[in-house]
């Protein structure tokens, strides 16, 4: 079979593969035949062209990729650090202070987004983390489908749809104010889908070897669940929790439109307007030709940036920790 | 758990160990956790199906007043006795720059993931999955800021270049928009789903069987081909439900969108140039929210969220049908 | 005979890890060289060494010479991808790449080498399915999905693949270990075929096997856990299997341990 024996058998010769041998060797300057030495220095020049030119497009397309993020990164934290570094952002709001003016904190807007994303994630976190045990614990039947369709189209609602639906329902049809509730109960639309999915895919991962030991335990299935399955899975869904907490502070489009800013500390949910980081944000955004007011501004967007990364960061240790892996 | 010496009883464990340690008796703590979990489930298809039904029920009063083809119209004029409203516009802007991200970001993207998977040195790996991660984790209203003061300035000269380059092209066409222009949504838009492509792109990558690109190696194929013959056929699924998520993301984003936007002037030209302005179903939205009011004006805003919602979920379930057919093909 | 494989004082690593230490041994054209020992004393690295997909494994390394026709495999100047088309390899478990067809499958490497010409990749696909007896198998499924074939199809599917390159030594490991005793049976007997052009390496745990197909065994050995393999001993297969000189092949042989 080797190229030697199939062209010395008159069989081979002159044969389609005994030509593409020749082609071949002329092609490599290599003897593909046992009884030759085989050439082992570089292949077809184009072929070693292309795996480079590949190489470099692939490292190419990482740094392009880096530049926007430490674009962002730095334009945000070059103008914006020096508000950061003083006492009175982290302990004053905004209240009697002008666009122009400088000074105050944005202690308000903090206190806003840190109330509202607590109290998304207390009623969304039970719902998400019950409905992904309905579909991988108990679920089989026509509503565990139905379920997971539903969730499906939630996790494709843009934000400003879902603002919208609340602001349709609270507003227009029950005639209430824009409170934080509303902007809350828009955030819980967004993260449910978030928690369920995640959820739903590490509790797939326990292995059901460990399930079927504590059953033959004698142990009821609750039990199983709350003391063997949610433990093993649940820095998998600290995670998973983490970054949907993530996505939901740095939403903005429900607070456009249900959660109108206000410059004075507001920490009632339910009664008159809630400041909130993005918002003090876009308050500042208006003011373009004010120096106060965009530094003001960035430092604002800096706030924001290192609480969703902080989130991130705790998600990522979660997950590193996690007795199951993908 | 501890070792009872009484004969084993195979009714009600009620004195068994496990009531010494649950205070629960085991048939009432199963029946609540299952009902508890059954209503979670219960409770998420209410809510959806409420969010259909009620944003349908507000649209229709809204679209049956309209007087103006609420599919072809260009106008927007919402209040009074003679509402004239139609989504033209909104659907062309926003598919245009949704379609100008995804193809900057997907090739990048599946570029970028390649780099992590195949390509990146063992120490690097890691490292470049999370700063390529840390590009979602930056909120959009950031995007949103830098896009208008930072970055247009900077592609502002690129598009002057190209319009007088191939202005001759109807999509170059010089249209004298200095803000944000339908191309330069694209671009940021881009830069916002690439995470996404990357992440999704990457874990299928990954997934590729050693086998399989061993395989591809002892055949004497270089790194490249390797991929080629191994790494992307059996990714291409994922690649294309990536895709997909991201321009779900893309058509829906807001904020970033919003605030760069160039609204057009009431009546002004149509025109298929992407150095053009327009708004998107979301900044449209966004930019009114002063205007919901009355229940006609708000139904309005609503139904054209609802073309928007449609968009999205038909755009996402071409991908999940993707990743399913993956998943009988992978078993 | 010119082109022998020559291995003198490898030492391979994973790592910081020596997985293997100071194996010399040399291949003849046209003979099959087995492998055999116990699980984990390093067979198969040594094998993956001898067309360098060692290094395909973060941290892979290899120290020492191994040569083929006195060029050195690990000389700056060589090209691994070279290296894989001169030198075959067939996997523990069938690879056939999912998404191809068994026609592409075969011709897998003559494209990457650049043949595009329909009537030759023809040719070439119909002798190598031929060398690898599976031709009248599938000569009337040539496009269905080459993962359709049983297991045993599969790796001859596979064996196929890496003849039609055309290379000069084919390694195989462990290719029977995921196979029914029919097929083991089958890919036996190409063994016995093949031999007359290729050079052939096969890591095995079967001693049979080894007894049955391979001209020339040897035998590896790691003295404890967390130590490197070392080639305890080498030669005949015959001399190997009946008068082993060292005591643990002589062990491992009759099946007192490992």
């Amino acid at each position: 079979m080797s190229a030697t024996s199939a062209a010395e058998t008159t069989e081979a010769t002159g044969t389609p593969l005994a030509r593409l041998v020749a082609a071949r060797r002329a092609a490599y300057r290599a003897d593909v035949v046992t009884d030759d030495p085989p050439q082992l220095t570089r292949g077809s020049a184009s072929r070693r062209l292309t795996d480079q030119v590949a190489r470099v497009v692939m490292w190419a397309s990482f740094g392009l990729a880096m530049v926007p993020l430490v674009w962002i990164l730095g334009t945000v934290v070059a103008r914006g650090y020096e508000l950061l570094l003083a006492s009175s952002w982290w302990t004053l709001s905004q209240r009697n202070i002008n666009a122009a003016d400088v000074g105050g904190g944005a202690v308000h807007a903090i206190q806003g987004t840190l109330i509202q994303a607590a109290v998304t994630a207390a009623i969304s976190v039970p719902l998400g983390i019950f409905t992904a045990i309905h579909l991988v614990e108990y679920g089989r039947g026509r509503l565990a489908r139905a379920v997971s369709f539903m969730v499906d189209i939630l996790s494709g609602v843009p934000s400003i749809v879902a603002a919208l639906f609340i602001y349709a329902v609270w507003v227009t049809t029950f005639g209430f104010q824009r409170i934080g509730f509303a902007v809350c109960l828009s955030l819980v639309l967004l993260m449910i889908p978030v928690v369920v999915r995640s959820t739903e895919e590490m509790l797939k991962l326990v292995p059901n070897g460990l399930r079927e030991g504590s059953y033959a335990l004698g142990v009821p299935k609750w039990i199983t669940i709350t003391r063997i399955v949610l433990p093993t899975a649940f820095s998998g869904i600290v995670t998973g929790v983490m970054l949907g907490l993530a996505r939901v502070m740095g939403e903005t489009a429900p607070l456009l439109i249900l959660g109108p800013y206000t410059k004075s500390i507001a920490t009632n949910l339910f009664d008159g307007y809630m400041p909130t980081l993005p918002t003090m944000i876009n308050q500042d955004r208006t003011e373009i030709g004010l120096d106060s007011a965009m530094e003001r501004m960035w430092a604002t967007a800096l706030t924001l940036i290192l609480i969703v990364l902080a989130l991130n960061l705790i998600g990522r240790w979660a997950a590193r920790r996690s007795s199951v892996r993908r | 758990m501890s070792a009872t010496t009484t004969p084993p009883e195979l009714t009600e464990p009620a004195g068994s160990s496990w009531t010494n340690t649950v205070t629960a008796p085991r048939r009432g703590g199963d029946r609540w956790f299952g009902l508890a979990s059954h209503g979670a489930g219960v409770a998420v298809v209410a809510l959806v199906t409420l969010v259909g039904v009620f944003l349908v029920s507000q649209a229709i009063p809204a679209l049956s007043k309209n007087e103006a083809n609420f599919l072809t119209s260009r106008e927007w004029s919402v209040g009074g006795d003679n509402p004239r409203f139609g989504i033209m516009e909104l659907l062309w802007t926003t598919t245009t720059a949704s379609i100008i991200a995804m193809a900057i970001a997907v090739p990048i993207g599946v570029c970028v993931a390649l780099f992590i998977t195949e390509y990146a040195p063992q120490w690097l790996r890691r490292p470049a999955a999370t700063l390529v991660d840390l590009l979602a984790a930056v909120p959009s209203i950031v995007y949103g800021l830098w896009g208008l003061i930072i970055f247009r300035p900077v592609v502002r000269p690129l598009e002057d270049w190209l319009s007088t380059r191939l202005g001759w092209l109807p999509l170059f066409a010089p249209t004298g928009i200095t803000g944000g222009t339908i191309m330069f949504i694209g671009v940021v838009l881009a830069i916002m789903i690439l995470p996404i492509v990357t992440a999704i792109s990457r874990e299928v990558f990954a997934q590729t069987p050693t086998t399989h690109k061993e395989g591809a190696l002892a055949l004497g194929a270089t790194r490249w081909e390797m991929i080629r013959t191994a790494v992307l056929p059996f990714g291409k699924p994922g690649v294309i439900s990536a895709a997909m998520l991201a321009l779900g993301r893309a058509l829906g984003e807001t904020i970033a969108v919003t605030f760069i936007v160039s609204t057009l002037a009431a009546g002004s030209d149509w025109t298929w140039s992407m150095l053009s302005g327009g708004e998107t179903f979301a900044s449209r939205i966004a930019n009114n929210a002063a205007e919901f009011d009355s229940p006609q004006k708000t139904g309005a805003f609503i139904a054209a969220g609802l073309v928007l919602f449609i968009l999205t979920f038909v755009v996402n379930a071409v991908a999940r049908v993707v990743i399913e057919r993956r998943k009988a093909f992978t078993e | 005979m010119a082109n022998r494989l020559k291995v003198e004082d490898v030492n391979i690593y994973y790592g910081a890890f020596k997985a293997v230490e100071g194996v010399t041994l040399t291949f003849e054209p046209r003979s099959v060289t087995a492998f055999i020992g116990p699980s984990g004393c390093g067979k198969s690295t040594v094998l993956r060494t001898l067309n360098r997909m060692h290094e395909v494994i973060p941290g892979g390394r290899v120290e020492g010479s191994i040569t083929l026709a006195g060029q050195d495999l690990y000389a700056a100047e060589v090209d691994p991808v070279a290296v894989r088309r001169t030198v075959g390899m067939v996997f523990q478990r069938p690879n056939p790449f999912p998404t191809m067809t068994i026609f592409d499958n075969v011709v897998a490497g003559l494209r990457l080498n650049g043949l595009r010409n329909k009537s030759e990749l023809a040719d070439a696909a119909e002798r190598s399915l031929r060398g690898a007896n599976l031709w009248n198998e599938v000569k009337d499924r040539l496009n269905k999905p080459g993962a359709g074939l049983s297991g045993g199809q599969q790796q001859r599917l596979c064996i196929a693949r890496a003849i039609a390159v055309e290379p000069h030594v084919l390694l195989m490991d462990e290719p029977c270990s995921a196979l029914d005793p029919i097929s083991t049976q089958a890919i036996e007997d190409l063994i016995e075929e093949l031999k007359t052009d290729y050079m052939i390496v096969i890591v095995t745990h079967n001693l049979q096997q080894a007894a049955r197909v391979s001209d020339q065994t040897a035998f590896f050995n790691l003295a404890a856990t967390g130590q490197p393999g070392k080639l305890v001993e080498v030669g005949p297969t015959p001399r190997i299997f009946e008068h082993p000189v060292h005591e643990s092949t002589e062990a491992y042989v009759s099946g007192r341990f490992g």
